[in-house]
């Protein structure tokens, strides 16, 4: 398949665009990777993706697919002749127990972690890393309810849970350098923690996440950007 | 109706939008199914148990094993069932990302804001969610541009598909709003092929047979606001 035919709009920090990579990589697939900009949106991006003006977008034969969920799935399903497993089970029940768990993760996944990073007191960050922990707990069921004692939340090989989930592993282990407080802990979430591990190392994934320092200088310059004040871990939650 | 492959219970709520897009799915499969109506405030064993998670309504449990979440839901009947009645999801994997792509906008840009209606304590954020959820509707009129292609009133074409059962849930609440805030969420000058859609979706029989009568869901709304500010004042 000739590169010029795929095409993927993207921010290297955002873990959305991070899943349509995966994506695209464990497929087997080449395309084009256009790094697009927060502070400027190109042409692309603003035609391609009118109504939410966000990436990724993926551009196939010139036609745009949006949503990082939406692109996976459309992955999956437009090109059968691409190497890997497929990304979705084929099993109905197992399909909607694979959805079930990418739409918990979409729905809890910002919503609670973010207060981490924007809560004004050393308390309400605690308060919010406590939260996170908690959703990491409920993962860590779905992990050993999907899993069935396999690698991935997939089985065997990588499926839709692993990739909308792995997307935030940058973000998720850079928190405690950004914000001082600890949610990422294999005596609490230990299968989590050894499958975060194992997801990273993968050949699709690696030089994906971004190291924490990358983020933590990202952070830095986006607060600046902002208007915001820096976020310094507090020295009482590191005890 | 035939009973096609094993058994079928819904745990449900007469008065959610979301129990009753499960409804509408079962419906237009032509699959039958045993209806429990749950009490939220006196939750049962088996919805506890089926839904661990979310302690919520819908729950589709299908041979004993439960499916949560109502999109899920919805697109699991059509996985599951794939030989009974139409298909809800575009066999062609573009179409299927563009109904997807709106499905998601809708849950997000639409439901969201218009969920913060009722929970909301004043006027003045009633009235940012209301503009919000109304915005998004005028968008949506271009989704349903794009999914029908053209090729009929319902996001599905000439036949009724995944989007148009996920809206389809929310129908009886739509008509609500005029009465409840005074504005019409679907106004015929402002996004005529939705309310086109709305009409030609409420004269189907699986919308006849499902569909909550709009007077009920008005006195419910209202008891549901009252009791949320109640609930946010003894609270301050």
């Amino acid at each position: 398949m000739a590169a010029e035919e795929l095409t993927l709009l993207g921010l290297w920090a955002s873990p959305f665009v991070i899943r349509a990579r995966i994506a695209l990589n464990l497929k087997g697939l080449t395309y084009v990777y256009a790094e697009d900009s927060i502070y400027n949106k190109s042409e692309l991006l603003l035609k391609s993706n009118p109504v939410l003006k966000k990436v990724p977008v993926l551009i196939h034969d010139g036609k745009p697919v949006c949503e990082s969920q939406v692109i996976v799935q459309y992955i999956d399903e437009a090109f059968p002749a691409a190497a890997g497993a497929p990304i979705l089970p084929s099993a109905p029940y197992d399909r909607a127990v694979a959805r079930f768990w990418a739409s918990y993760v979409e729905d809890k996944w910002f919503s609670t972690w973010l207060p981490v990073f924007s809560g004004r007191t050393a308390e309400e960050r605690v308060e919010a890393a406590t939260q996170v922990v908690a959703v990491l707990q409920t993962l860590e069921q779905a992990f050993k309810e999907c899993s069935k004692g396999k690698a991935f939340f997939g089985g065997d090989t990588v499926g839709l849970v692993d990739v909308v989930l792995g997307g935030h592993l940058g973000w998720l282990y850079a928190t405690e350098a950004i914000c001082g407080v600890k949610v990422v802990d294999a005596t609490k979430t230990p299968l989590l923690v050894a499958w975060a591990e194992r997801f990273c190392a993968l050949d699709a994934v690696k030089g994906l996440i971004p190291d924490v320092d990358r983020l933590v200088e990202y952070n830095k310059t986006r607060r600046a950007a902002l208007g915001l004040p820096l976020l310094l871990p507090y020295a009482e939650l590191q005890q | 109706m035939a009973r096609v492959g094993g058994e079928l219970k819904l745990l449900g709520l007469w008065a959610s939008p979301f129990v009753t897009r499960a409804k509408l799915a079962l419906q237009i499969k032509g699959l039958s199914y045993e209806y429990v109506e749950e009490d939220l405030g006196n939750k049962s064993e088996l919805l506890l148990s089926s839904n661990p998670v979310h302690k919520a309504v819908p729950v589709l449990i299908h041979n004993g094993k439960p499916v949560c979440e109502s999109s899920v839901i919805v697109q699991y009947i059509d996985d599951a069932f794939a030989g009974s009645g139409p298909s809800l999801l575009p066999a062609d994997p573009y179409q299927r990302a563009v109904a997807c792509f709106w499905a998601a906008y809708l849950e997000d840009k639409m439901l969201t804001p218009w969920g913060r209606v009722f929970k909301v304590k004043t006027d003045e954020e009633k009235a940012e969610a209301m503009r919000q959820t109304i915005a998004a509707v005028d968008v949506l009129e271009d989704g349903l541009k794009e999914c029908s292609g053209g090729q009929g009133p319902f996001f599905g074409g000439d036949s009724v598909g995944y989007v148009d059962i996920l809206l389809g849930g929310m129908v009886s609440w739509v008509k609500a709003s005029e009465p409840l805030s005074g504005s019409k969420l679907i106004d015929a000058e402002k996004t005529p092929l939705l309310a086109a859609w709305m009409e030609r979706f409420c004269e189907l029989d699986a919308a006849k047979a499902v569909l909550q009568d709009v007077d009920r869901v008005v006195e419910y709304a209202k008891l549901v606001m009252t009791k949320n500010a109640a609930r946010a004042s003894n609270n301050n």
